[in-house]
């Protein structure tokens, strides 16, 4: 008896935790609502076949519990029963397969008008690059990279001169407006999350790789590495700030471009090589 | 065919000696089993105690080290769980938990469960004691390999807590073992560790082969006469097809292995593209860190499946045996197993969606993954159709078996999160993730292995388990284990990322301080409660009560030997003849509610017997 009763409040009490958690979601700040939607899709089936099996279970634990002189039924298979149930299955599993590919469809296919963002990696820090006035961002090369150039930007392309360069771990967005995140990582794998935003794509060595979203809700997020990267993957966080275009555009119009660091650096060796003269 | 062939004639004489309803002890036609076409096999009868119990080349012993040598490595890796948690529910409280042993703890506890225990104990283990006996063979085809693959064993055990003791300690880089930062300074262990992982993963892969090969080839050439493949216990189909998928996966893992210790030894690059660390360009260009994760999980995701099917097999057995009812859907059930075991080599991508590889895989990927949730939810309608209307024992057993029908069917529910591709996006390298993949394969295994060993015992020790021990053994491990695992999940909801140290006080988490807390406690509870059982075994071994012959009144061939528990060579003078399947419970008009597997059809004539 008992067997049963525990087994039927782990059920109950799982439900109940589900409805009552304080545990949940973060509101989503972009446009990836779809997804939590599918979740909610995912637990509305699935957590209805859990139920269901182990109610199934339950039940049969208090009717069929081991009586000596009663005898189990002797029915080696159903053919019919078990193509009902696979073919249910079958529908439930491409019931929730469905929404999720077309979400991520729309996941892989970015829209025209995205604002591209460099998002650089390493043990453990983040920076970030956007396009100046041409709309382009320059090309880069790890070798490249310096003190002078810290985004290895090479020299004799001529979209870079023009780039903004963010040498912080915080980045500004602008709200409403869709965002290409192009990834890459001096180093090892890491990952630009941002839990609000739902999105996430691992950083990787060698190659660029992209997602986007197009936040919606003005305020500071926290970044963090989703991808481990060594001893310092914990403390790897970063931050956005996604604000409306009036404040974005004056906060943009403060940034550095590369023509501007570059002017900068020659001044100052100016200053040097005069300095070492006298 | 012939084997086909052997089984048409048979039915076709059951069904008309049911009908003219005959049958008076007298051997018939019915009972004609087609002759052995290979001679006995010869042993090797060791006598010194170094032959009969350390390079012992009887497969029941060596299942029986593998099993304590996988028991103490899963240990270990069970204490390593237990620092992981204190430092997540209670960080600061232990002086010497540093981010880089918190690292090495991670990886080597992930490690140690997954291969080292789960894999070592359900085939090494099971595999090498039951297959033999299940299948009526003597011994497994290749005997002195059979020892040599658990020395091996044994080497890899060694080798990989070496590094515990090596200069910069074990590998801290994830049981993934991801490259490059598995092997650059910034992860713990990157010279030695990684490196005496790599050589311990190689020596055990290599150790296994030699096992696998025994298994593969005594099922498919030691069974005994009538024993055809579709008469042996699903407990040998799971382990077999795990094994056939291990010998194509392992291999994957045994590569990336050693492509890693070469761009680490010798400074080649596979997996390392250009690196700029500390300012400095490392002497490394054109790898690929995605290959090495394609490699990976090409062994990672058949690795699940090497643990699920055995587990699977297992439990079928124990669920039919103890509800006293054969297993319902018993071909579904062998085509669910193959079936599940081909597709597992077309899912690996899943756990990449977010890596980086070329987005168009998932809609591959998500697709494969899912269709693979179809065979699997026949399985656990099958277990629970198996229940209905049968003659439930509630005893230990049943109640493990019950614990895993619950923890397997929520962490399979939650692999329908993870692998459609759009969920994953929000829920990867969360606490999600851990929940689900402890739950389906870390508690539902756990669960299988323990009732397993409550069902087994009696055979190899010749003597029950405490029942009472054990159900407190049960309860403690079931509620404690999904007391940490079901609100892990909503952990992931919130967005936590695992492998944290420390989450310091980012805004949106400090709620799960509390509940970090309480998953702590419930892990030393879980763990602690596990040492019931090795209590329960040493106390019983001496004075529990004597099994006798076939205890649980199960059918299949292992409980039919002449000596409990079995002696080397098993079957004593002659081997035994089967006749029908492995699940002949409460036919009707049988006088018991079994017939065992040699029970020959004349004996049981007046009885429906539907399938044999």
């Amino acid at each position: 008896m008992h067997v049963g009763i525990i087994f039927f409040l782990v059920i109950l009490g799982s439900v109940l935790f589900h409805i009552f958690t304080p545990w949940y979601w973060t509101d989503v700040a972009s446009n990836w609502g779809g997804m939590d939607d599918t979740i909610t899709l995912t637990f509305w089936i699935g957590g209805g076949v859990f139920i269901a099996v182990c109610l199934f279970m339950v039940y049969c634990v208090f009717k069929f519990s081991y009586k000596k002189e009663r005898k189990a039924e002797y029915k080696p298979e159903d053919k019919k029963l078990e193509k009902i149930l696979t073919w249910a299955t079958t529908l439930g599993v491409a019931a929730l397969l469905a929404p999720g590919l077309i979400i991520w469809n729309q996941y892989v296919n970015v829209p025209k008008n995205a604002i591209e963002i460099d998002v650089m990696a390493w043990q453990w820090g983040w920076q970030y690059r956007l396009p100046g006035a041409d709309g382009k961002l320059g090309t880069t090369k790890v070798v490249n990279i310096n003190d002078d150039n810290p985004f290895g930007i090479n020299l004799d392309d001529p979209f870079g001169n023009d780039d903004v360069m963010i040498q912080s771990d915080v980045i500004n967005l602008e709200n409403n407006r869709p965002v290409k995140i192009l990834l890459r990582s001096v180093d090892v794998l890491h990952n630009w999350y941002v839990p609000q935003f739902r999105a996430k794509m691992d950083a990787v060595p060698g190659i660029v790789t992209y997602y986007w979203f197009e936040p919606n809700k003005t305020g500071e997020f926290e970044v963090l590495c989703a991808e481990y990267c060594g001893v310092g993957h914990y403390a790897m966080r970063g931050g956005v700030e996604v604000q409306d275009k009036q404040d974005y555009d004056n906060w943009l119009q403060q940034q550095e471009t590369f023509s501007d660091l570059i002017a900068k650096q020659k001044i100052l060796e100016n200053e040097k090589t005069k300095l070492a003269k006298k | 065919m012939s084997e086909d062939f052997n089984d048409n004639k048979t039915i076709q004489a059951q069904s008309s000696e049911a009908i003219s309803g005959g049958g008076s002890g007298i051997a018939t036609d019915a009972d004609y089993v087609r002759p052995a076409e290979v001679a006995d096999q010869d042993l090797y009868h060791g006598h010194s105690f170094i032959t009969k119990w350390i390079f012992c080349q009887d497969a029941k012993v060596i299942g029986v080290q593998y099993f304590l040598l996988a028991t103490f490595t899963g240990i270990i890796g069970l204490i390593l769980s237990w620092l992981m948690r204190l430092q997540l529910g209670f960080p600061e409280l232990v002086p010497f938990m540093t981010a880089e042993h918190y690292y090495q703890f991670v990886t080597m506890h992930g490690m140690i469960m997954v291969v080292y225990f789960l894999t070592a104990l359900f085939l090494g283990g099971f595999g090498n004691y039951l297959i033999p006996l299940m299948v009526g063979a003597r011994d497994m085809v290749f005997p002195y390999l059979n020892m040599v693959s658990f020395w091996s064993f044994f080497v890899a055990v060694g080798v990989l807590l070496a590094s515990f003791f090596v200069p910069g300690g074990p590998t801290g880089s994830g049981w993934t073992l991801y490259p490059p930062q598995a092997i650059l300074e910034g992860t713990p262990g990157s010279g030695w560790g990684i490196m005496l992982m790599c050589i311990s993963l190689i020596l055990f892969v290599a150790g296994f082969t030699m096992g696998g090969l025994n298994y593969l080839i005594t099922v498919l050439q030691a069974r005994t006469r009538g024993m055809t493949l579709m008469r042996m216990p699903l407990t040998v189909w799971g382990i077999f097809t795990a094994t056939v998928l291990a010998m194509l996966a392992f291999p994957a893992l045994l590569v990336g292995a050693l492509m890693m210790s070469l761009d680490n030894v010798l400074g080649t690059s596979f997996f390392m593209p250009t690196i700029l660390k500390a300012g400095e360009v490392l002497e490394y260009g054109g790898g690929s860190p995605i290959l090495f994760q394609h490699l990976f999980w090409f062994f990672g995701h058949p690795e699940v499946y090497i643990v699920a099917l055995p587990a699977f097999g297992i439990i079928s057995d124990l669920i039919s045996v103890h509800a006293r009812k054969n297993i319902f859907g018993y071909r579904m059930m062998v085509w669910a197993i193959v079936g599940i075991g081909a597709l597992s080599f077309f899912v690996w991508a899943h756990h990449m969606y977010v890596s980086g590889m070329n987005p168009w895989f998932g809609f591959f990927f998500a697709t494969t993954t899912l269709i693979i949730a179809v065979p699997t939810a026949m399985k656990v309608y099958n277990w629970i159709l198996t229940l209905w209307r049968g003659n439930i024992r509630l005893n230990t057993v049943m109640l493990w078996c019950l614990g895993f029908i619950v923890t397997f069917v929520n962490g399979g529910i939650t692999g329908i999160f993870l692998g459609n591709v759009s969920v994953d996006v929000p829920l990867s390298d969360t606490y999600f993730v851990i929940a689900h993949f402890h739950m389906v394969m870390g508690i539902a295994p756990l669960m299988v292995i323990m009732g397993a060993v409550y069902h087994w015992f009696p055979l190899v020790a010749g003597r029950f388990l405490d029942e009472k021990l054990g159900k407190w053994h049960f309860w403690l491990t079931f509620l404690g284990a999904y007391s940490i695992y079901f609100p892990m999940h909503y952990l992931g909801f919130i967005g936590v990322p695992r492998r944290y140290f420390e989450m310091y006080d980012s805004p949106y988490v400090t709620s799960a301080v509390g509940m970090n807390e309480f998953i702590s406690l419930a892990a030393f509870i879980v763990g602690a409660a596990q040492f019931i059982l090795i209590y329960n075994i040493i106390k019983t071994l001496k004075t529990g009560k004597p099994a006798g012959h076939n205890p649980w009144q199960a059918c299949s061939l292992e409980w039919l030997t002449p000596t409990v528990p079995p002696e080397h060579g098993n079957w004593g003078d002659r081997l035994p003849t089967v006749h029908r399947w492995a699940y002949d419970f409460s036919v009707p008009g049988a006088k018991e509610d079994f017939i065992t597997q040699t029970t020959p059809p004349s004996e049981v004539a007046h009885t429906k017997v539907e399938k044999t």
